[in-house]
């Protein structure tokens, strides 16, 4: 079984980069780096302080933006959930707030935040808090009433039927709704940081695109997509583990 | 009812005397099937050698244990399966693999097509065929009205019980004018009056198409009430124990099941199939 | 109309009222917003002006071109996809990281393939829209009941026959989810590469106004450009649900 998991990731790893050393020699060397002239520069690029200042303002945005959108959004669909006609009335809203291509806002936030930590802040937290929240309002409004019976029956508080209940069985889909909520914040940060900051990542992006350093820009782009990837799969690992155990009590 | 049946009972009965009354309508000789192992799973043995022959116009219930390969057998008969050994005959032509003319399933999944409407549904398999259109239309009004679903033809299956809804899957086998019915508990998912209710229309079906009928049940109840005989299977790997003759008169109705002999027969299955219950329980 | 429909219009409705007076009463100063009513009305003139015309329908143009390459592109690799399971569990973790990384940052190396026209533009919207749609395609083939297949070989249908008979309506719901999600990553993709790059579109002349400090212009086109983008996924949303219920059946 792990075995096989080993394999299918260095067959994947290893038909990206046959692809990419192919489209390299497709275009050449001005619009696309090989794989090998993009290692070494990342390599480079890993060594210098310039990068991890950068490196280290992304990951603050992040954070902040991170516990924004996860707590935000936990409290939204749970306070939503709880309630028939406000979940009713909520959801469709939710939806229209997350399908907004929230990227064409950043003249807006600008204005509002000004160039800055809180405008990248709030960019990933616009992008995360939506996917959060509609996944956890959700996950209450399909919890098997025969719980809440159940807990009605065992006298339970509200309090504590939230958290002793509640949450747990809604647990599964609050786990998918933080995942996707995660990488949305990750890309709502970096697009804040490409439109509306002066340091981070996504600056370092939209600058080597203007430069038209196409060696930064893929080094880049392989980094982020590494560490998304990274903490992609290790959430995605305990959102299956999850919804086997649900899949296997119901 | 020539709408219903190209070839009503008694055209068959003519028929079957021409080609000698003898040749069973579906015979079964020594049926076997085994599931090859696949990665951590054994393999399986789902069906022992099996011997089975069906009269023409018969009706046939399979019970037994649940995992005991009635649904295989079903499978194989119906053409989706094939047997690892043995040999499977309808209307004296080998079944190889696939749905052969002339047989028609019903599934215990609910197997209407949500995105047509009933009308639709029923025309679904008419379409396939070159039939002109006008008498596609005879056929497919003709089977609504007998199955009593003429006011709900432009009504799509969400909008239906799940009775209806099988009641569409039925009317969209029988426009086909299937001489062998199969039904894979067909019933399973419906309340017991609706299914008592389901067993009449069913008996009717039976009688005024002529034709054969086997199908697989759960109930002991629906499988003494509807059949002529009753196989009643073992554990696995999946054998007849016995096949119990009701001996119904034919133009029989649910309220049979107020008669003593109703009663003794279902006594009797259940004690055929009480260990064997058990074993199968067991082996999960 | 239901009552959460109405609750939800007088949501919306108190919204830009309380934006209005805000901006009104001058809470919000004139530099970061204008009222929402001057927003309606400089769209108007310019709609009637025909100013913006030709930019509007640049930006149509290429995000239309771009969503249905990526349904369609996306539609026919999920099938292949979902043919292939090893070729599928190779993929996984590609897919699931994908949206984590702003793949529009590829934009600047199609204009240096394909020059700055509108080739790059469609190219990138459609590289954003297409794994949406592929994974709800995916998805879709997924939820398809076997019983379908086994009455599709009762009904003695051939591969294609199959496929387009039982498998697509089958899967339909799921299918406008893609649909729904590649307009909206097609359009973020569109915007955004006009941002960065482009003479001409509406992301393009968003970008001017705002360095030109014309928000009558900006917030009108913003305007546009969400109200168009909240109406059609909106419309997709509710045909979804509507399959989704009549598909479940209950």
């Amino acid at each position: 079984m792990m075995k096989h998991r080993a394999i299918d990731y260095v067959l994947l790893v290893v038909g990206l980069l046959v692809v990419w050393q192919i489209c390299h020699e497709l275009v050449g060397e001005y619009a696309l780096t090989s794989p090998l002239a993009t290692f070494a520069y990342a390599a480079k690029e890993l060594g210098d302080a310039h990068f991890w200042n950068n490196a280290g303002a992304s990951a603050l945005a992040l954070l902040y933006a991170l516990i924004i959108a996860m707590v935000g959004g936990l409290a939204i669909g749970l306070a939503l959930g709880l309630n028939r006609l406000a979940g009713d009335v909520a959801d469709p809203m939710l939806i229209t707030l997350f399908s907004v291509p929230k990227v064409t806002l950043y003249p807006v936030i600008l204005l509002v935040f000004g160039l800055g930590l809180s405008a990248k802040v709030a960019f990933g937290a616009l992008h995360g808090i939506f996917p959060v929240a509609i996944f956890t309002l959700n996950g209450i409004r399909k919890i098997n009433p025969i719980y809440v019976k159940a807990s009605r029956s065992l006298n339970l508080s509200r309090s504590r039927t939230i958290f002793t209940v509640l949450l747990p069985a809604a647990l599964p889909e609050i786990v998918s709704g933080l995942r996707v909520g995660f990488a949305a914040t990750i890309l709502g940060t970096l697009i804040g940081e490409m439109f509306a900051a002066t340091e981070g990542l996504g600056f370092m992006l939209i600058k080597a695109i203007d430069e038209n350093n196409v060696e930064l820009l893929m080094s880049l782009t392989l980094f982020l997509f590494l560490v998304a990837a990274t903490a992609n799969g290790i959430l995605l690992a305990i959102d299956h583990r999850l919804h086997r155990r649900s899949a296997a009590a119901a | 009812m020539n709408v219903l049946s190209q070839t009503s009972a008694a055209e068959h009965s003519l028929e079957e005397g021409a080609r000698g009354a003898k040749a069973p309508h579906v015979h079964l000789k020594g049926v076997t099937r085994i599931y090859p192992a696949v990665a951590n799973n054994p393999e399986v043995h789902a069906l022992a050698s099996t011997d089975l022959d069906l009269p023409q116009g018969s009706f046939f219930s399979l019970i037994g244990p649940s995992g005991c390969g009635k649904s295989t057998l079903l499978d194989i008969v119906a053409g989706l399966a094939s047997p690892t050994e043995g040999t499977v005959m309808f209307e004296g032509k080998r079944i190889e693999g696939r749905p052969p003319e002339g047989v028609g399933v019903v599934f215990q999944e609910d197997s209407s097509f949500p995105w047509l409407t009933v009308w639709n549904n029923v025309a679904f398999g008419l379409r396939r065929k070159r039939i002109d259109k006008a008498e596609m239309a005879k056929r497919v009004d003709a089977i609504l009205a007998f199955t009593g679903l003429s006011d709900f033809a432009q009504a799509y299956p969400a909008q239906l019980s799940g009775g209806m809804r099988q009641r569409v899957c039925i009317a969209r086998t029988l426009v086909l004018q299937p001489r062998l019915i199969l039904l894979d508990e067909p019933f399973g998912a419906l309340d017991q009056q609706t299914r008592l209710l389901m067993g009449d229309e069913l008996l009717r079906i039976w009688r005024e198409t002529g034709a054969t009928i086997m199908m697989i049940t759960h109930s002991l109840d629906e499988a003494a009430m509807l059949a002529d005989h009753v196989g009643v299977m073992s554990a696995r790997p999946g054998k007849f124990i016995e096949i119990i003759e009701t001996g119904w008169p034919r133009d029989r109705t649910s309220e049979i099941v107020s008669e003593a002999r109703f009663g003794s027969i279902t006594a009797h299955m259940w004690s055929l199939l009480r260990e064997e219950s058990q074993k199968a329980m067991k082996a999960r | 109309m239901s009552k959460a429909g109405w609750i939800r219009l007088v949501i919306v409705i108190a919204f830009f009222g309380a934006l209005e007076i805000m901006c009104r009463i001058g809470w919000i100063d004139r530099l970061t917003m204008i009222p929402p009513t001057e927003m309606a009305e400089a769209l108007w003139s310019m709609l009637l002006a025909g100013s913006i015309t030709e930019d509007v329908l640049y930006s149509l143009r290429n995000t239309v071109a771009a969503v249905a390459l990526s349904v369609l592109a996306g539609f026919v690799c999920g099938v292949i996809v979902h043919a292939l399971p090893r070729l599928r569990r190779i993929l996984d973790p590609l897919f699931a990281s994908y949206y984590a990384v702003p793949v529009f940052v590829f934009y600047p190396l199609l204009v240096v393939i394909f020059g700055i026209n509108a080739t790059p533009l469609i190219l990138i919207g459609a590289m954003f829209g297409i794994v949406a749609m592929l994974i709800s395609t995916l998805t879709g083939l997924d939820r398809v009941p076997r019983v379908m297949f086994k009455s599709a070989r009762m009904f003695q249908l051939d591969p294609l026959r199959s496929a387009l008979l039982i498998k697509l309506p089958s899967a339909a719901p799921h299918l406008i989810t893609g649909v729904k999600l590649a307009v909206v990553y097609s359009v973020i993709a569109v915007v955004a590469g006009e941002f960065i790059l482009s003479s001409k579109g509406i992301g393009h002349r968003i970008a001017y106004a705002y360095n030109d400090f014309d928000s009558r212009t900006m917030y009108g086109l913003l305007l546009l450009l969400l109200t168009a983008v909240t109406v059609v996924t909106m419309s997709l949303h509710m045909w979804e649900h509507r399959l989704h219920s009549r598909w479940a059946k209950q």
